[in-house]
């Protein structure tokens, strides 16, 4: 089987990291080869896979070392829950130098130095938004294929989910990158599995799994587990499992994304009835001004 | 096929016109048209020359511009000797911009003085990806332990600084508290800001501005004022230029405070504000801070020329009118003084090069200030134009210096500087080392205008005579005669002799 390269992208705190874990640890279990190569400079996007609170990051051990080239592969990568392997690309603290920047300069010495050999998937995990051409690395030149944007019903996750899938619009024809799917992380909000289905379709794609909110995935990461290692007869890792084997299922399906402008996206809502309708009107008036 | 010869004003202009449109004709359809917003035959009586200018250049031509580093660097910064500026970013622009642009200074270099050294923070990846804050500190350390009498530090930064949002402000105040006050400039001088070098000369100005006078106010001063006291601007001591003209000014009585920037310092900036008169001879690159003193401080300013005796004489005399009569007097002795030896220097050059043409191609002051000297030897100039001008430049231009029907062209590309050097077949041009082969293997004499081609000093009455010799050097140099051009050389199969 050729190698599979997938990228979890999504508004921040939605739980990129925790779906990512579990569904690759579930990958795992069905005997595929993983790598996953976390590109956020909180570096926390292996921690359910290796029990650790942070590994050593490229960048730091590149700043320590003097720079990338003196690193080796082994430096960087370590091995975690059913040996899949774990890189951490890391970055500056909030507020100084060039992230991004760090994420190119990771992703190209992976490559380098044969990361990719022997493996069926690689996962990139991606920080928030797309902010700038860094962040975007995973999605350009042919590096991931697929692309799965986690998601909820709340309103600023939808917004980011279209965002992304400009993003991905933007390199689809010349990288080739694609869109796999939505996943659609429960918040519990009103209409959330109708809404998700409805964006997906939006988008031109669907939503791929529906994960409900248990909070033994809270339990877990308190372990620093995956809910598949912590509690594999749970009901959650069953879901995790479900997604692993659809995404494992969805192989050359992806699709070019169909964004869509922001008044549609607050048509969508409307006609949910999560929004009301705005007042033109209205616009621009204070409180005080309303109440006159 | 050489035109050049055409004496009659009118067929000159429609010559000029025709050459215009084409070197359009290649160009695009768009490109066309931007660019011929930039080329103009100049009408006598006009207020500026009708052109366009300080515009973004096109993308796909070869423009000689440079940057905002550049022009902060390179052109106001670079030459306070005293100081040690920094090259924050990558080790390249610190690379080709060493050993500054022969401003010449006096001073123990890398002990009391640094110009032609090169300090860089040579930045790593690691220091795009973490920030280069820490290092910038860093080695501000280590140049307070290797150079312990520089007078101060600036910051110039690289494009990169911009994009990752290094706060080299917040280094150079901390750093500027440890070491007791030092002064440490950070200047925001990015490369990819603004269309050329001139918003680098502006910020650079402005970095004085908040830097150097604002955090000097209240500091006591090391001299005394005088009523005669004057600050030479925008002269950068280019093999020697500014000494040229400070002799000039001493001897007409004055005494000179400071020297922006060539072989200057950080006290001569701190003292400026005390002047009684700031003289300004490169306006496009100072002009900003010389407002600003005139404003904030009430240091009036007047532009003058020290290039060839007509203008020498005509800026010594307006220079002295903002003085009393001892120093009117002292203009007139000056002028008579050295009348000898630039009639002589006339008497030589002028018959050699009476009637010749050259056209111009260069920054800052130079496309104008340089025709009245070569007028003194009786050449014209039929062509000029302005790398990162502004309009008020070619107002200038047009007001005080270019004949009718001069061909002007702003932000010349390479290939229009060629077409119209081929075309109208100048006995000399005047440009840059970019240029300079280019031109010689065409066949036309050149002189490098930016550094005098290693020789000057030009300004001042001195400058003159080195200046007539060496335009006599390029254009009646033997070595022209000595290469015939194949084809047109009666006797035998030119192709020939070219396939050999």
């Amino acid at each position: 089987m050729s190698l599979r390269q997938i990228a979890f992208y999504g508004k921040g705190g939605i739980g990129k990291s925790t779906t990512s874990q579990n569904t690759l640890a579930a990958l795992a279990d069905l005997g595929q080869r993983i790598l996953i190569v976390g590109c956020d400079p909180k570096a926390d996007s292996t921690r359910l896979m290796l029990h650790a609170k942070a590994q050593d990051t490229i960048l730091s051990l590149a700043a320590e070392a003097g720079s990338v080239e003196d690193l080796e592969l082994e430096d960087v990568m370590k091995i975690g829950y059913k040996d899949i392997r774990c890189v951490e690309s890391g970055g500056p603290e909030p507020g100084v130098g060039c992230a991004g920047r760090g994420v190119i300069t990771s992703i190209n010495f992976l490559e380098e130095n044969g990361a990719y050999d022997d493996i069926d998937y690689v996962s990139y995990d991606v920080l928030g938004d797309v902010v700038c051409g860094g962040f975007a690395m995973p999605i350009r030149e042919n590096k991931a294929q697929e692309i799965y944007i986690v998601m909820s019903g709340e309103m600023m996750a939808m917004y980011a989910a279209n965002n992304i899938s400009k993003g991905i619009l933007k390199y689809a024809n010349s990288g080739g990158v694609r869109l796999g799917g939505l996943i659609c992380n429960e918040r519990q909000t009103d209409k959330e599995l109708e809404l998700a289905e409805n964006l997906a379709k939006k988008l031109g794609t669907h939503l791929i799994h529906f994960v409900p909110r248990d909070n033994i995935v809270q339990h877990a990461e308190l372990r620093r587990m995956t809910v598949i290692e912590y509690a594999p007869e749970s009901k959650q890792a069953d879901e995790y499992r479900q997604l692993a084997q659809k995404i494992h299922n969805n192989a050359g399906k992806g699709i070019v994304p169909t964004p869509i402008s922001m008044d549609e996206l607050e048509d969508m809502l409307m006609e949910h009835g999560i929004m009301k309708p705005v007042d033109e009107s209205q616009v621009g008036l204070t409180a005080a001004d309303l109440v006159v | 096929m050489s035109v050049s010869t055409t004496t009659d004003i009118e067929a000159v202009k429609e010559r000029n016109r025709a050459l215009i449109q084409e070197a359009l004709e290649v160009y695009p359809q768009k490109t066309a048209k931007r660019r011929a917003k930039h080329l103009n035959v100049h009408e006598e009586g006009k207020s500026d020359c009708g052109v366009k200018s300080n515009i973004k250049s096109i993308p796909g031509v070869m423009t000689i511009r440079g940057c905002a580093y550049a022009g902060s660097k390179g052109v106001v910064w670079g030459p306070i000797k005293d100081m040690i500026h920094i090259s924050h970013g990558p080790v390249g622009c610190g690379q080709y911009s060493w050993a500054a642009r022969r401003n010449y200074y006096i001073g123990t270099t890398g002990i009391d003085t640094f110009v032609t050294m090169q300090f860089t923070s040579d930045f790593q990846e690691k220091d795009i990806v973490f920030g280069g804050d820490k290092k910038l500190a860093k080695i501000m350390d280590e140049i307070e332990m290797l150079f312990p009498l520089n007078k101060g530090i600036t910051v110039q930064s690289e494009c990169p600084i911009g994009l990752i949002g290094d706060d080299i402000e917040a280094v150079s105040k901390a750093k500027s508290k440890e070491y007791g006050g030092k002064t440490i400039v950070p200047v925001r001088c990015e490369g990819f800001r603004g269309v050329s070098q001139s918003l680098g000369h502006h910020i650079a100005n402005d970095a004085v501005r908040d830097w150097v006078f604002d955090k000097s106010e209240g500091k006591e001063l090391q001299f005394e004022p005088g009523p005669y006291d004057v600050a030479i601007i925008g002269d950068y001591n280019i093999g020697g230029d500014a000494w040229s003209s400070r002799i000039l000014l001493e001897e007409m009585g004055l005494r000179v405070i400071a020297q922006w920037s060539g072989d200057g310092s950080i006290a001569e900036l701190e003292a400026t504000p005390k002047a009684k008169l700031n003289v300004l001879h490169c306006y496009r690159s100072m002009n900003y801070i010389s407002r600003h003193m005139e404003e904030k401080y009430g240091v009036p300013w007047c532009e003058y020329n020290f290039f060839g005796p007509t203008k020498i004489e005509e800026s010594l005399r307006k220079i002295a009118s903002y003085f009393d009569e001892s120093i009117q007097q002292g203009a007139e002795r000056v002028i008579e003084k050295y009348k000898a030896l630039t009639d002589a220097a006339i008497a030589k050059y002028r018959p050699r090069l009476e009637g010749k043409t050259v056209m111009l191609y260069v920054g800052g002051l130079r496309p104008r200030h340089v025709i009245g000297a070569y007028e003194d030897l009786g050449m014209n100039v039929v062509g000029t134009g302005y790398e990162f001008g502004h309009n008020d430049d070619y107002q200038r231009t047009a007001q005080h210096y270019v004949k009718d029907g001069t061909l002007i062209y702003d932000d010349v590309t390479g290939y229009e500087f060629e077409k119209f050097v081929e075309k109208i077949q100048p006995d000399l041009v005047g440009s840059g080392i970019k240029e300079k082969y280019v031109f010689q293997k065409m066949g036309v004499p050149f002189r490098q205008m930016h550094s005098w081609d290693y020789s000057g000093p030009y300004h001042g009455y001195d400058g003159f005579a080195i200046f007539a010799r060496d335009m006599d050097m390029a254009i009646n140099s033997p070595v022209w005669k000595m290469a015939p051009t194949p084809w047109k050389k009666d006797d035998g199969d030119y192709l020939a002799i070219a396939a050999e």
